[in-house]
């Protein structure tokens, strides 16, 4: 295509100034080969957020000087005297993760829970009955609700959102799972809704206009057309939100609690790995075994939810080509 | 275009359970307004006496129980500028490589593709330890052996780290838009550049990136936006509890809304007393982030419907 047109512009200039065409192809070369390296810096940085993340953590598993105060046995593996417990600053430091991932579990869940009904619903709304004028407005709005920083959501949740939860829910304390599942909420949504909202739109029309012209129902042509063909990019979407909640760091600090308890019940304060990491980082001494593990934290929190995004990606690309969509 | 029959144009009465599907997804949808009225009308409502010339232009005082919050603007537009002078140049290439220059089948337009999806999902927490593991630990604590005999210049939290941080960050942002952008500016436009004698890199110059500048200032305005209102990745990589100066170099620490307010909120002895101040903060952090927001999405919607005009 515009490869065969560039050839052209060397032979036209080459009667009138024979230097400048070849002072043309170099600076072309040059400026090529700036934007391909300048373009590379994304892959340099996926590079390095997994080299330095990692060399801090792989202390963990092989240093005998960390292994005096931790193992990695004794990251998962309950103390005789303590059970599962997080305690890394005290005489006998406790580091078992369990605590922390199963708070993050906790919250994700909540989140989930919400989120997903409400944004795959909105998604199903705003793609198939709203009228064309509300659309124009609804999608930009909760566009705006992902663009609200997370601080400010936790902190919301922090105020608000604890005070109605206690008092619908008549939980003991004030900050716990609930709390904080409810403000990830905040967040998850709009990411599950503009990739639900994708996939319903990626259904081609003559799906539609043959259901109804078969004689089914708005609800029919939804339910059994509609849907299933978009269901592979609404788990996308939900798998995508799921690593949205995993990662979240200030609104779980600020309204979960932060305390690393190991229990099922959702009205008790809870410690994810994020808030960990940020709560605990600062104080640390850098190079101790502490230091280490939360530098393990994140390797662990990086890994999975790169799993979950390469998953993510990879049904919204298969469902893409299947609709023959972009 | 397909000659497709809209689907509003096949009327069917609707019975019972198409009103009840339409009336629980329109429920849905409701909430979900209501969940962004809710926080903007709560902050709003409870920061709006704050505001004042004073809280803006003063620094905190009395333990930051009193005063205003002016170093932690400053702290955060510079912070905010810094980046992107990284990021968007950065963005911008990216996405011209990706759209301009690589060949349809290209494997490194693929990896590089890969690795900006991968980048956008990586959690902020964990820019947060790169920042300290990399820049900080690694090249500042470099730069100090090489250059300042040992002693801790640049292998320290800086603004410098952390702009870079957050420009590592905003980076996919940046890329999407662009490339969106670029995406739409009519095959034409090039093939007539081309025609007249202009080389590909003149015709990217000069009339494809003009031509996209609505979506790359779009991703621009996100890109701030999005770094104005992290807290996670600078916690360690430069934000400072209270600073008595503004920072001047970029080895300097700084102060930040949205650090002020995790810090207000969970340092604070006293809540009470510091609640109205940390509702003002907020308010000001959402002001500064809303605002270009709604300036982005404004900017798209007219570029958007420019477009599909052209076409």
């Amino acid at each position: 295509m515009a490869s065969t047109t560039t050839t052209a512009v060397p032979a036209m200039s080459r009667p009138s100034r024979p230097g400048l065409a070849r002072r043309i192809r170099w600076t072309e070369r040059i400026a090529e080969g700036l934007v391909l390296l300048v373009s590379l810096v994304s892959i340099l940085s996926v590079l390095l957020i997994l080299i330095f993340v990692g060399k801090e953590a792989l202390p963990v598993l092989f240093s005998p000087e960390v292994h005096r105060e931790v193992t990695p046995g004794a990251m998962v593996l309950p103390y005789a005297d303590a059970g599962y417990m997080w305690q890394p600053v005290s005489d006998v430091p406790k580091y078992n993760i369990l605590p922390l991932f199963v708070g993050t579990l906790k919250v994700t869940l909540v989140a989930l829970f919400v989120s997903v009904p409400l944004s795959v619903g909105a998604a199903v709304y705003v793609c198939e009955f709203a009228p064309r004028a509300a659309r124009e407005y609804i999608k930009p709005a909760i566009e705006l609700l992902a663009g609200i920083p997370s601080v400010v959501i936790g902190f919301f949740a922090l105020i608000v959102l604890a005070t109605w939860v206690q008092r619908v829910f008549g939980v003991e304390h004030r900050l716990n799972a609930l709390v904080a599942g409810f403000g990830l909420a905040f967040a998850v949504c709009p990411v599950i809704f503009s990739v639900s909202e994708d996939a319903l739109r990626a259904v081609p029309d003559s799906y539609r206009t043959a259901a109804l012209a078969l004689g089914s129902t708005r609800s029919q042509t939804l339910l059994r057309v509609i849907l299933p063909a978009a269901a592979p990019g609404i788990a996308a979407a939900i798998v995508l939100g799921f690593g949205r909640a995993i990662g979240e760091t200030m609104i779980v600090v600020l309204a979960s609690g932060n305390a690393a308890l190991l229990d099922a019940d959702l009205g008790h304060s809870i410690r994810t790995v994020t808030a960990t990491i940020a709560q605990e980082l600062g104080e640390v001494v850098v190079g101790s075994a502490h230091y280490h593990v939360l530098f393990a934290l994140g390797a662990l929190l990086f890994l999975s939810t790169l799993g979950v995004n390469v998953v993510g990606e990879r049904i919204v690309f298969r469902m893409r080509r299947r609709m023959g969509g972009p | 275009m397909t000659i497709a029959v809209k689907t509003g144009q096949i009327r069917r009465r609707p019975n019972v359970a198409d009103r009840t599907l339409i009336g629980l997804t329109g429920l849905a949808t409701l909430i979900i307004l209501a969940m962004l009225a809710v926080v903007l009308g709560d902050v709003i409502i409870g920061g709006w006496s704050v505001l004042s010339w004073h809280f803006l232009s003063e620094a905190p005082r009395d333990g930051m129980t009193k005063g205003g919050i002016f170093p932690a603007i400053f702290g955060t537009v510079a912070l905010t500028l810094l980046m992107t002078i990284v990021a968007v140049p950065a963005g911008v290439a990216t996405a011209v490589y990706l759209s301009e220059y690589a060949p349809a089948d290209s494997r490194l337009a693929r990896v590089i593709r890969i690795c900006i999806a991968n980048l956008a999902g990586v959690p902020s927490i964990v820019f947060g330890l790169f920042g300290l593991g990399f820049f900080i630990a690694t090249v500042g604590h470099g730069i100090d052996t090489v250059a300042y005999g040992g002693q801790p210049t640049y292998g320290k939290p800086s603004l410098i780290w952390a702009a870079l941080t957050l420009a590592i960050l905003t980076l996919p942002v940046v890329v999407v838009s662009t490339e969106e952008a670029l995406k739409s500016v009519p095959r034409e436009l090039r093939d007539g550049s081309l025609a007249l004698g202009a080389t590909k890199f003149q015709t990217i110059l000069r009339v494809v990136l003009p031509q996209a500048l609505g979506g790359i200032m779009t991703g621009g305005i996100l890109a701030v936006s999005r770094g104005a209102g992290e807290v996670a990745p600078i916690m360690f990589t430069g934000a400072a509890y209270f600073l008595p100066y503004l920072p001047t170099h970029l080895n300097d620490q700084f102060m930040n809304l949205g650090y002020h307010v995790y810090v207000l909120a969970t340092q604070s002895p006293d809540v009470d007393r510091t609640k109205p101040l940390l509702y003002g903060t907020v308010l000001v952090l959402l002001l500064l982030t809303f605002m270009l927001n709604i300036v982005a999405v404004v900017v798209r919607a007219r570029f958007r419907k420019r477009m599909a005009a052209a076409r």
